[in-house]
């Protein structure tokens, strides 16, 4: 059984997670977010079922049908556009959410993530957000801001905001 | 249609070489090589390519210009910024704000443009032995650079966020002032921050840069400066390593750059690495030390009325008040602005998940934020941070919060409550995990006074990275003497907010901006050996 400190020492300690804003797709996040044929360039299908699983409760109120893949597309495209090191740290974060004994002891999340339900996701989050261990703190506005950058980066999130997009220039 | 001025001049013959299109390795010899881009590089470049030297520019970030503008937020930061306008200290306790493209952060800041304060400098005279760094003496540094970037107070109305400052603090009696911006022709868009669309704000990018490339300058975009040559008395070369277009990994290919001179231009996290990783002699262990960053804490308040954050000039009203309530190296000061409200820069700052945060972006027109900046770097209980370097070479920036920050910090987020109630907040949210939005001064006051004050738990950022290479007359204490040169390489200088040995106290461009351009005229004298050209009215 692994303890709690090897845990973090293996997974979180060596940088834990990071963070992000926005979305880059080598020359057009544009593209990325409508291209039917978008090949994933940082999240396998296992980080993806996380992404999709975390996304309805960190966007509970915001997300109309349909958008999770929005969601997770956009995370995608946003770790690939950070730093080599940035995004090793997050393949560690994304380490700690998939390995059982980790997402069950670390996380608090007792069922695989395609079927862990709302109520323990918004747990999970909320124990992060506050927990004494500055890591997981971290890991949780990790989480925070790939998801937030990758919705509201997209013009689908606007109209409930107000915000009008870009003024016409030229 | 806009003129794109950069397309323009590249079709004209412009020497722009974009590294990641290189097929072998590449060679420049120039008189004087400048690593950075943004307002130390720029202005450097123009002043040496005008006394006739031949400058070549080394940048790692990307040539973007007024077309590729699309004031879009997944767009610009990814392609604007460092680690996608989210770079984080050590801890993960602060983001910066940091530019990474040609023009540096001058591409993506929001214009403001102050003079170095007179307490600042008085301060390096005293602790520092600087004593050329009067008001009087670099007046004409400021004032040149001011008509060169048209650096005037912002002469419109201010939008409403700002507007909202300016209310409060008039009700509670402090006074705000209206602040001085870069721009010509200003269509008052409020889209500073993704790059200019109209080639308004006169940074690096349009101004200095084009004049150093019409006078024959070549510029390297998509080039990480690595390593610096030296042979125990002089720089001998530079080694550059190619990045590929994305600007995330690297090419097969490197470039090498001799010249009699070198120039360090690469921001306050990127010219120490830079020395670092050359392992230049640094006897005293002063490169990377105190490192400053105005920490920032946020307020976030709902208006009856609605605000539009995201339109208009970003910042036009400021207050220095909380500069003034306290000795300069007693608890610490703040300065008091605004920031611009955009989706994901609001979403990702505002505190909270699900429905709490999503009914704060459902109000984001009505919504408020003032800033303070706290002057750090004045006080034996602030120290700033270190820049040391990844296994990979990239810089890591270590910035611890010390109480003394802290208490800062909660003082600042008390005034931020009691200025936005007093301009008719519906309510407040101090950006805190342990906050909710209050309806009553009352009420934020006492879970202000209880908030634990700790990282990642107290929202922190920065927009202003100084120190690091910091000048002093003692090599013991500095890095740089006066003018910027380096102790222990005879031909290489420091021209960026690096050498400041405190944070400024007001948001640096125009600092780093006068500063070079004094210590540049030095340099073009030194090299050329005749006067260049000076402020009719300098008189050091």
């Amino acid at each position: 059984m692994l303890t709690r400190r090897q845990l973090l020492g293996g997974g979180l300690a060596a940088g834990a997670a990071l963070v992000i804003a926005g979305l880059a797709y080598e020359f057009s996040p544009d593209r990325a977010l409508r291209d039917p044929h978008y090949r994933f360039v940082i999240l396998d299908e296992e980080d993806r079922a996380i992404v999709a699983a975390i996304a309805p409760v960190m966007l509970a109120g915001a997300l109309p049908a349909g958008a999770v893949e929005q969601v997770v597309r956009g995370t995608d495209v946003a770790i690939a556009g950070l730093p080599l090191h940035v995004r090793a740290q997050i393949r560690q974060l994304f380490g700690v959410l998939r390995f059982p004994l980790t997402r069950m002891f670390v996380a608090g999340i007792w069922h695989p993530w395609h079927s862990a339900n709302a109520g323990e996701i918004a747990a999970f989050l909320q124990h992060w957000r506050y927990s004494p261990v500055v890591q997981l703190r971290s890991a949780y506005d990790a989480l925070h801001q790939l998801l937030m950058a990758a919705w509201y980066g997209n013009e689908q999130a606007w109209p409930p905001t107000g915000y009008p997009g870009p003024p016409k220039v030229g | 249609m806009i003129r794109d001025i950069i397309a323009y001049g590249v079709k004209s013959g412009w020497k722009v070489h974009d590294a990641s299109q290189l097929s072998s390795d590449m060679h420049i010899d120039a008189d004087v090589a400048i690593v950075g881009t943004g307002a130390g590089g720029g202005t450097a470049a123009e002043i040496l390519s005008a006394a006739g030297l031949r400058v070549v520019l080394i940048e790692e970030g990307p040539l973007r210009s007024s077309s590729d503008f699309h004031m879009l937020e997944r767009e610009a930061y990814p392609q604007l910024y460092q680690d996608s306008a989210a770079r984080k200290t050590k801890d993960k306790g602060i983001t910066i704000l940091q530019g990474r493209a040609v023009g540096g952060s001058t591409t993506v800041n929001w214009t403001s443009s102050f003079r170095t304060p007179p307490e600042t400098l008085a301060y390096w005279r005293e602790q520092y032995g600087l004593p050329g760094y009067t008001p009087e003496t670099l007046a004409p540094w400021f004032a040149m650079m001011e008509r060169r970037l048209n650096i005037h107070p912002w002469a419109k109305a201010p939008n409403d966020n700002n507007d909202v400052l300016r209310r409060g603090a008039a009700k509670l009696g402090i006074l705000t002032e209206v602040i001085p911006r870069n721009v010509k022709g200003c269509w008052n868009l409020g889209y500073c921050g993704m790059g200019c669309p109209t080639n308004a704000k006169q940074s690096m990018l349009v101004t200095t840069i084009p004049s150093a490339l019409e006078r024959g300058a070549v510029l390297l975009t998509r080039a990480r400066a690595e390593r610096l040559v030296f042979d125990g008395a002089k720089i001998t070369s530079l080694r550059v390593r190619a990045l590929n277009a994305g600007g995330i990994t690297t090419s097969p290919y490197s470039v090498t750059v001799h010249a009699r001179h070198f120039v360090l231009a690469a921001g306050a996290i990127g010219s120490p690495a830079l020395l670092l990783r050359s392992a230049l002699p640094d006897p005293y262990e002063r490169v990377g030390k105190r490192t400053f960053l105005h920490p920032v804490v946020l307020s976030f308040a709902t208006m009856p009325e609605a605000v539009n954050g995201f339109s208009g000039a970003p910042q036009s009203i400021y207050t220095d008040h909380f500069l003034h309530t306290q000795p300069l190296d007693g608890p610490i000061g703040y300065k008091l602005e605004v920031p611009p409200i955009h989706p994901v820069l609001a979403a990702t700052t505002l505190i909270g998940f699900g429905e709490s945060h999503t009914r704060l972006m459902n109000e984001l027109t009505h919504g408020q934020v003032i800033i303070a900046l706290m002057r750090d770097g004045f006080n034996e209980h602030s120290q700033g941070g270190s820049v040391g370097l990844h296994a990979d070479g990239s810089p890591l920036l270590d910035y611890p919060i010390t109480d003394y920050i802290w208490e800062g910090a909660r003082r600042a987020l008390l005034t931020m409550a009691q200025i936005q109630f007093a301009a008719g907040a519906r309510s407040v949210l101090p950006m805190h995990e342990d906050a909710v939005p209050y309806h009553s001064l009352n009420a934020a006051s006492k879970a202000i006074e209880a908030f634990p004050m700790q990282i990642l738990r107290t929202l922190v950022v920065s927009a202003h990275v100084m120190g690091g290479c910091g000048m002093g007359n003692d090599p013991k204490q500095s890095v740089v003497d006066g003018n910027g040169a380096h102790y222990h390489a005879e031909n290489l200088s420091v021209f960026d907010g690096s050498i400041f040995p405190t944070s400024i106290g007001a948001n640096p461009q125009l600092s780093i901006y006068g500063i070079t351009a004094r210590n540049a005229t030095r340099l073009a004298e030194q090299l050329t050996g005749r006067p260049a050209l000076r402020p009719l009215d300098s008189v050091s």
